[in-house]
């Protein structure tokens, strides 16, 4: 094992332990899940739809608890999370979703200052740290225009905007180029693997495996709620082998 | 703080016709609840004149010694339900007669003696004003042996009883019942307001807003459609007011509306009513947002 690796295994940023999510109908959704995601990692998780990396995403953020085993993210236990606690975990984290989520009656501008007024971050900094983000995103000639004046790439990139915001540890995208075409596809994944240089640990859901092949992020991916394939594993094999 | 104010106006803006829908609601609600309450209360004041009316008169038999008469009226005065005593003398009564009873003013001025005995004129404090009370004062005057016979309208004050419990349980009951359909509507447009938002509330929920935060804007957007909904109301029942007070021009000129600090109690009732609706609604529904 290389010594990230080890960094990997001593202190993970996110930490999946035997996890099992079933639902009320019975439906399980994830059974017996395990691995690890280390500082500064990129990870896709892949699988059809319904395989389980919804439901990975929604654990990620508190939104469902497991119903067995242990999740942890930067620090806090989502199985023994307090309701009031999940505020604070959700701030340290930066969330994308296929489909924005922003809000309509608002810029581009106040779209991404609304992460920061919801935490009670100084009004006075509000601006400034706003058009940062705006800029590394790319987006800062349009922090006045609504997001029905924008394209899906240009959307997805406020989105991205407002997920970093914060300086999340982690940024977690669910299809965020899911309702995208190639070119804005394209463009967003160059700013996730931008945002992922810079230190934020990305996990990305996708089932576009295009985009995986293109690179050599490490790869999870999931079949009915069972974590069948994991390239670090296959990697840490390969290289106990050599 | 100026987030909340923004955020609570925010909803006003972006939903005018729910919003301007919930405050007509409170609106109509509390105008029943107010026309109600100034029913209640001008009857409250025609009673209050009805029984400042309540009065036991007491004939005095012709021949007793004044003196013998203001020592039983100083007895009289202190029983616990008396208010006070006025003795009324023979030539009084005449002169009463003669100015009150016009049409038998003629006959009064002929007269060779005064026909009319001397009395008593009771009047009871308030809260004695009522049937029982009456009856107890007008067995112990007839216990003085100077007291030839004793009046007063025993079914009038019955009756008077009987308005004024009806008027007490009726009021309370459907006072009751329509704050109760306020609230409940309040509930509902809330509701409404929150299934309409209810993907900003995600939205919020994903970005790390605290429960409180989120329910803050809502709490200031209920209070403050109480609020309106209470000023409207009381313009509502002004117009009413007016309304019916001049269509009976005369017979009912007596009428009252609101005193200041009803009008502040009937919108401060709006404030609760809207925040209580909207805590019941946004404490239920946040849950399963």
């Amino acid at each position: 094992m290389n010594p990230a690796g080890a960094a990997a295994y001593l202190f993970p940023v996110i930490q999946f332990k035997n996890v099992f999510k079933s639902y009320p109908n019975g439906a399980l959704a994830l059974k017996d899940v395990s691995f690890r995601v280390s500082k500064s990692e990129f990870v896709f998780l892949t699988g059809h739809s319904g395989a389980g990396k919804s439901t990975i995403i929604k654990l990620l953020l508190a939104e469902q608890r497991p119903t067995a085993g242990e999740v942890r993210v930067s620090g806090f236990s989502v199985s023994t999370l307090r309701r009031h606690e999940i505020p604070k975990l959700r701030r340290r984290l930066g969330v994308v979703f296929q489909d924005f989520r922003l809000l309509e009656d608002r810029t581009a501008a106040e779209n991404v200052a609304f992460a920061l007024e919801v935490t009670g971050a100084r009004a006075d900094t509000i601006p400034a740290r706003v058009m940062r983000v705006l800029t590394q995103v790319g987006l800062s000639a349009k922090a006045r225009a609504y997001p029905r004046e924008l394209s899906g790439g240009e959307q997805q990139r406020v989105a991205i905007a407002r997920a970093l915001v914060n300086d999340p540890a982690i940024l977690l995208a669910d299809e965020p180029t899911g309702n995208l075409d190639e070119r804005a596809t394209r463009g967003v994944f160059q700013l996730l693997r931008d945002i992922n240089t810079g230190g934020t640990v990305v996990v990305m859901a996708t089932h576009d495996l295009d985009l995986v092949r293109q690179t050599s992020y490490r790869t999870i991916e999931l079949r009915d709620g069972e974590l069948v394939y994991d390239s670090a594993e296959d990697d840490a094999r390969a290289a106990g082998l050599s | 703080m100026r987030l909340l104010f923004r955020e609570a106006l925010l909803s006003f803006r972006r939903a005018p016709l729910l919003s301007g829908l919930s405050v007509t609601t409170i609106a109509f609600s509390l105008f029943t609840v107010g026309l109600f309450v100034l029913v209640a209360v001008n009857l409250r004041e025609a009673l209050r004149g009805l029984e400042e009316r309540v009065e036991i008169v007491a004939f005095v038999l012709r021949g007793t010694p004044p003196e013998t008469i203001t020592v039983a009226s100083a007895d009289i005065a202190a029983f616990p339900e008396v208010q006070d005593v006025q003795y009324v003398t023979e030539d009084q009564a005449l002169e009463r007669a003669r100015r009150d009873l016009v049409e038998f003013r003629d006959a009064y001025r002929d007269l060779q003696v005064n026909p009319l005995p001397a009395s008593l004129e009771i009047r009871l404090k308030e809260g004695y004003r009522n049937a029982e009370a009456v009856g107890r004062v007008a067995e112990r005057l007839r216990g003085f042996s100077f007291i030839e016979d004793i009046r007063y309208g025993r079914d009038w004050v019955q009756r008077l009883d009987r308005l004024r419990n009806v008027t007490g349980v009726v009021g309370f009951v459907i006072g009751l019942a329509f704050a109760a359909i306020a609230v409940v509507i309040i509930g509902v447009t809330i509701r409404l307001t929150i299934l309409q938002r209810a993907r900003e509330i995600a939205i919020m929920r994903l970005v790390g807003a605290t429960n409180g935060f989120i329910r803050g804007p809502f709490l200031l957007e209920g209070a403050f459609k109480g609020l309106l909904g209470g000023f409207l109301s009381i313009a509502l029942c002004y117009a009413g007011f007016r309304l019916f007070r001049d269509s009976n021009v005369g017979s009912l000129s007596g009428l009252v509306f609101f005193q200041p600090e009803q009008v502040t109690l009937l919108v401060l009732f709006g404030v609760l009513l809207g925040l209580g609706g909207s805590l019941v609604s946004v404490g239920r529904h946040l849950k399963d947002v």
